[in-house]
């Protein structure tokens, strides 16, 4: 057993720190009040590789493993969450179903720019009407000379309104299979398609300068050639990308919770109540301690379930054990950093508060946490 | 065109140091050794220079130091260095600026370079006496504190910043050449540049590769640390107690004006 990192995930980890916290940090606070999307990091992030993390250079990419991947997710979310999910969700949900199911032809025109961060792309599952029961989909496709005419609404996707979003790969009902059930397929959607349409930018409490937006198609049309992968195999592809997408929100709880600890210890060491350093409290020492185990705690599993993916090996259930406790690790952290901070901690100015808004989703997104136990629970034989 | 630039492998800077009693060396253990910043910038002007002369131009980095920290040059190589050149040797322990610099030079004659491009100081031993020992040894031009540098037809022109301005000054190559902060923000290695760095080689020399006519390690130091201390212990400040805010403010600038700070 050997728990070193490499030579070179360590330099991807220094290297994703050295950038989160010179570069991403301090506009973290001013993107967050003016929700305002950090394009200038994404195209810098592009520019160093963090945009196509793990795919082979062939296709642009930089060639690096989910550990790698998974320790620069946690150090920009250290620095910032919108930042960090909005690299996460482009890799893991936006990029990756072109690099798995993709045609050649796909791959060279689509995930090429993806990889190298020139564009960005979406993933659309969601549905107002389904969210944890995501198979339930209500957009239709139906194949007409030669093209797929959709019709439907996608709630709360990510990247999918920015000037550089190329567009979305949704989920659709393209027909009904032979057990009656109905046929789900991924359609590639491009941004110009006549008939798709973006809302303007949810109002958010968190995540604030990452890109949410509804999506609707009225007679949406796109060539027949933009199904992604075979018919019907919709479901099973979804699914597929929800389990690597855990790993990286799972990354993005620790590296959330880690930069929530660091504010707390900082402000810990600073502030000085009944004439010492609030620190020489035990309340407040024994905080800081339980903090840093279970971030320890959530690093371990996380890394694991990445280590697992990278050796080829089912990582399904490991990768939900870490999403579901980095998920509500993040949360216990949060609160016990921004109750270090006292009355400061609610105040704007002070990061944790933006931090403790920030980390909500994490419980939510890529699955709640009661979807997390069901699919555990399932994994159990219960 | 070959450009060489010497990088010093130091501790940390932002971690906390500490000083062995009985060695009166630093404590390296528990503190991550990163490439010296003031050489970051030295690369960094290396490969400007590169990428404007375009062609053959190759960036090689030099580094003496202990073996087990050989690893860290890697990053100079992600960042785009083409490759690298480590002397190590247990003769070299103990050696002060003098023998550093005649070691270095010696490797230095042996790889061969048009540009020496130096740190102008390290943020361990922070002499930044080896510039000019090394221009000494091997008898080339030391131009230093540069901001700006072109090479044109074998001639270095460089833009020199001193407290009162701008320099420019000519010379010919081979030459050493430090550089200024004003150089330009060092890059990050990127991604590619880190995957790539693997492929690239750190050529390894010992004392017995370059040839020696001086001793080095403690045999050729001629400076001993003799003593150290930590940095005084900062004084308990000064409280100033006014009525209000701006009879405060008065009694700072006061304060600041009597010690001639405004
Ligand atoms: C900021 C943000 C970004 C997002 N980005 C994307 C994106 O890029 N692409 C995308 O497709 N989606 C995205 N989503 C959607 C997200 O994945 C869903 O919100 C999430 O899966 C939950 O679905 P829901 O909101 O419909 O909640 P619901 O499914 O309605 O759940 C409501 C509550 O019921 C519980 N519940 C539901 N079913 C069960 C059950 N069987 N047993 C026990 N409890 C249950 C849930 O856990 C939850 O507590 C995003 C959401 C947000 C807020
Ligand atoms: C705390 C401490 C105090 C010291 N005090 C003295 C002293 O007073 N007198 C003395 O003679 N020696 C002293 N030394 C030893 C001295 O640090 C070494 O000889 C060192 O290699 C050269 O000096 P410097 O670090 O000051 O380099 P500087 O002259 O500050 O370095 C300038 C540039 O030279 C290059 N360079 C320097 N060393 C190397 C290297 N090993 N490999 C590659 N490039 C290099 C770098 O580009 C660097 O930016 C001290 C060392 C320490 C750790």
């Amino acid at each position: 057993m050997n728990f070193d990192l490499t030579d070179e995930q360590r330099a991807i980890q220094s290297l994703a720190r050295e950038f989160a916290q010179n570069e991403v940090k301090p506009r973290a606070e001013q993107m967050d009040r003016d929700e305002a999307f950090p394009y200038e990091l994404v195209a810098k992030m592009g520019e160093l590789g963090f945009m196509g993390l793990p795919f082979p250079e062939e296709y642009g990419g930089a060639g690096g493993d989910t550990v790698s991947y998974a320790l620069a997710v946690m150090e920009i979310a250290r620095a910032d969450a919108s930042t960090a999910i909005t690299m996460a969700a482009h890799v893991s949900l936006g990029a990756t179903p072109f690099y798995l199911f993709g045609t050649q032809e796909q791959k060279e025109r689509y995930l090429v720019p993806l990889a190298q961060g020139k564009m960005l792309w979406g993933f659309g599952l969601t549905e107002p009407n389904a969210g944890s029961d995501a198979g339930n989909v209500s957009t239709k496709a139906t194949l007409k000379d030669g093209n797929w005419v959709i019709n439907g609404t996608k709630a709360f996707i990510t990247n999918s309104g920015t000037s550089i979003s190329g567009g979305t790969t949704i989920t659709a009902v393209t027909g009904t299979r032979p057990d009656g059930k109905p046929e789900i397929s991924n359609l590639i959607v491009p941004q110009d398609t006549p008939g798709f349409v973006r809302s303007k930018k949810y109002k958010k409490m968190g995540w604030r300068a990452s890109d949410t937006r509804e999506l609707s198609f009225a007679d949406a049309t796109v060539p027949e050639e933009n199904l992604l992968g075979p018919r019907g195999e919709g479901y099973h592809q979804f699914l597929t990308i929800l389990d690597g997408g855990r790993i990286s929100v799972a990354a993005l709880s620790i590296g959330l919770a880690t930069g929530a600890y660091d504010e707390a210890i900082k402000y810990a060491k600073e502030r000085h109540a009944f004439g010492r350093p609030i620190s020489k409290f035990q309340a407040i020492s024994f905080k800081l301690v339980d903090m840093l185990t279970e971030i320890e705690h959530a690093r371990l599993m996380m890394l694991r379930a990445a280590w697992e993916k990278d050796q080829g090996r089912d990582y399904v259930q490991s990768a939900s054990f870490a999403k579901l406790f980095a998920g509500e690790l993040s949360h216990r952290v949060v609160n016990e950093a921004l109750q270090v901070h006292g009355g400061y901690g609610f105040m704007d100015e002070y990061p944790i508060s933006r931090m403790y808004r920030d980390q909500k989703i994490n419980e939510i997104g890529e699955g709640t946490n009661e979807v997390q136990r069901l699919v555990l629970a399932r994994l159990m034989g219960l | 065109m070959k450009i060489v630039v010497t990088v010093k492998l130091v501790p940390d800077p932002n971690a906390e140091k500490r000083i062995d009693s009985a060695t009166k060396r630093l404590v390296r253990s528990g503190v991550e050794t990163v490439l010296n910043p003031y050489d970051e910038y030295a690369l960094e002007a290396a490969l400007q220079l590169k990428e404007r002369a375009g062609g053959d131009t190759s960036v090689v980095v030099f580094s003496m130091a202990p073996e087990a920290l050989k690893e860290t040059l890697r990053k100079a190589l992600a960042m785009g260095a083409d490759e690298a050149v480590f002397l190590s040797d247990a003769g070299l322990e103990g050696s002060d600026v003098w023998a550093t610099a005649y070691a270095m030079s010696q490797a230095l004659k042996k790889i061969g370079f048009d540009l020496l491009i130096v740190g102008g100081l390290t943020d361990d031993g922070s002499t930044g006496a080896v510039p000019g020992a090394l221009a000494e040894h091997l008898g080339v031009p030391c131009i230093t504190n540069a901001r700006k540098a072109e090479i044109a037809d074998g001639t270095l022109r460089v833009e020199r910043e001193t407290d009162s301005g701008y320099q420019t000054v000519r010379g010919p190559l081979p030459a050493l050449l430090t550089t200024a902060l004003t150089f330009g923000e060092p890059r990050y290695a990127s991604l590619k540049g880190i995957m790539g760095a693997k492929k690239k080689t750190i050529a390894p020399l010992t004392l017995a590769d370059i040839g020696l006519d001086l001793a080095v390690g403690s045999d050729g130091a001629k400076m001993q640390l003799e003593a150290f201390a930590p940095p005084p212990a900062r004084g308990k400040g000064r409280t100033v107690e006014a009525a209000d805010g701006a009879a405060g403010a008065q009694a700072i600038f006061d304060f600041l004006k009597e010690k001639k700070l405004v």
